[in-house]
């Protein structure tokens, strides 16, 4: 039980009639970055509300290293980024993460970690005037409090900018780097691929897949959609290249990863019949719809 | 314990910069005054100093504004933070949540504390000043700003009871004012009928008192009246705190607001952010 700073076993929560977490297994071990995708209401943030022990659940365990979620020694070993979150306008970011510095006992260096994430001008500054993605970033600082074992991120990114995005993850692959499980729950895919270990997808409340990106796309095999735009007939193209016509002058045609290459090389010798293509590797929406349509069966 | 001080120094903070502290000081000043030198004129013929008539002025007022300045500042302490999404955060630090609701209301006390001490006392001074003070009225001013603070303190605990049990600020703020009409006018009226049904009745002797002295706000204008024998003879009210023995009115002004926090932390702990 040890090796996992995050073990959470069979477990189960009810809104009223509703299941909304049917017996959810997850292991996070310290270190490890793993990515809790689901559409909104598959039941992330209810999963994250359970560890941090601020709802009641029924049924199953969670621990965090050994301690029961929402006792003292979990509270002081978890980290929390909650969804959108704002803080008072009135207060300073550098009063704020005072208060929160305070409140978790720790003598921490308030304004390297502002900082560090990018907040170093915005020190003494309203929280009111800050912009959504400064209040994110305040928010990020306070999950660096510490030397957190488990951090809980939802949906870190929403609010950032690219840029920011990357500062994001700099910041995460730290945490990890310092022995932290680090657990993020989003709806984008394109955003956590690259960034974590392993991905967890939940529909309605159900864990339906849980591996790494690369085991999941081989397993499901979804296809690559190519969209063809043609540069005058495009019934032709359809008829040559064995598509759907999706409007006046495009094509969409699917292929598997394997026979990605072979598609290209057709299309290419069309010449001047074509304008212009477009490739769509398979999306969250794909790998979900089709993890749920498995579970379905 | 160090945690919910952490709190009250955000708290406090954020009541100073909001010009909360600023405002509400003021309000208490300007209206203490006012009433102050307003009701200056029944001096000679009660045959009582100008001070003692201030404060008389002054319960009156502090009955009605007490728990307004009160309700004001706390229907947010819980309500706030709900709907800025910060509450998870915040209860997910090892705080505990009577940590946090205690922190709130240190800080909600010491502002309303500093307000009525400043209003009153301004006021106290300008009346003693032209008009004459004596122990007994200088002693009625410290009664009437120790027990405003009570009566506050009462209903920042409430405050904090609907701010729990309510969703959202606006919500919290509408049911504070319902509550404000309810202890503070309602009430009052209802037992004035009641008085008026009963002509003199067993309820009127004996019901009556125990019934209006359970509102703390009546509380708190029984205990300024009975008292002292000159705010009494210029409130004109002495029937009811006669009827009662000493201790009912600060007994009742002293359990409400542990109890009021009770019920508060109550509903906090039973709140899923």
């Amino acid at each position: 039980m040890t090796d996992k700073a995050l073990t959470i076993t069979s477990l189960c929560k009810d809104r009223g009639p509703t299941r909304v977490l049917s017996d959810i297994t997850l292991h996070v071990a310290p270190g490890e970055r793993v990515a809790l995708l689901g559409h909104n209401g598959a039941g992330k943030s209810t999963l994250i509300k359970s560890i941090l022990g601020l709802i009641p659940t029924d049924g199953g365990t969670i621990r965090i290293g050994t301690a029961a979620p929402g006792s003292a020694q979990a509270r002081r070993d978890t980290a929390y980024l909650p969804e959108a979150v704002s803080f008072h306008p009135a207060l300073t970011g550098r009063e704020q993460l005072t208060l929160f510095a305070r409140l978790s006992g720790e003598r921490a260096d308030v304004p390297g970690l502002l900082e560090r994430v990018g907040l170093a001008d915005a020190l003494d500054r309203r929280i009111g005037t800050y912009s959504k993605g400064m209040r994110q970033r305040l928010g990020l600082a306070q999950v660096l409090l510490g030397k957190p074992r488990v951090a809980l991120l939802d949906e870190p990114t929403s609010g950032l900018d690219p840029i920011s995005r990357q500062d994001l993850y700099a910041i995460i692959d730290e945490l990890a780097g310092q022995g932290a499980a680090v657990l993020i729950a989003s709806h984008a895919l394109t955003e956590v691929e690259a960034r974590t270990d392993r991905i967890a997808i939940l529909r309605k409340g159900v864990k339906v897949a849980d591996d790494t990106l690369a085991n999941l796309s081989a397993l499901a095999g979804l296809p690559i959609r190519l969209r063809v735009r043609a540069r005058e007939n495009a019934d032709a193209l359809a008829a040559r290249l064995g598509g759907n016509r999706v409007n006046g002058a495009s094509v969409e045609l699917l292929c598997s990863p394997d026979d990605k290459m072979e598609a290209l090389r057709r299309i290419a010798a069309m010449g001047e019949a074509v304008a212009d293509l477009e490739m769509t590797p398979p999306k969250l929406e794909d790998l979900y719809r089709h993890y749920a349509r498995e579970t379905v069966q | 314990m160090t945690r919910f001080l952490a709190i009250t120094r955000a708290e406090m903070l954020i009541l100073r910069r909001n010009r909360w502290l600023l405002v509400a000081t003021l309000i208490m000043v300007l209206f203490a005054l006012a009433l102050t030198f307003a009701g200056s004129a029944p001096t000679g013929t009660l045959g009582v100093d100008m001070l003692t008539v201030s404060v008389a002025s002054m319960t009156t007022l502090s009955v009605y504004l007490a728990p307004l300045l009160a309700l004001m500042i706390s229907f947010d302490a819980v309500a706030g933070d709900v709907d800025r999404g910060s509450l998870a955060l915040l209860l997910s630090y090892p705080a505990g949540r009577a940590e946090i609701l205690l922190g709130k209301f240190t800080a909600h006390l010491a502002a309303l504390a500093f307000a009525m001490t400043v209003g009153f006392g301004t006021a106290g001074a300008v009346a003693a000043w032209f008009g004459g003070a004596g122990p007994e009225s200088l002693m009625a001013l410290l009664r009437l700003i120790l027990t405003s603070i009570l009566l506050g303190a009462v209903f920042l605990a409430l405050g904090s009871l609907l701010s729990a049990l309510a969703r959202g600020a606006t919500a919290a703020a509408g049911l504070s004012a319902g509550l404000w009409l309810v202890f503070v006018v309602l009430y009052d009226l209802g037992l004035l009928g009641a008085v008026v049904m009963d002509q003199g009745g067993t309820f009127t002797r004996s019901v009556f008192p125990w019934v209006m002295v359970a509102n703390p706000a009546d509380a708190f204008r029984l205990w300024n009246i009975a008292a002292t024998e000159g705010v009494a003879m210029t409130s004109g009210m002495t029937g009811a705190a006669q009827a009662l023995p000493v201790w009912a009115a600060p007994v009742s002004l002293l359990v409400w607001p542990v109890l009021g926090f009770v019920l508060a932390w109550a509903a906090f702990r039973r709140l899923e952010p």
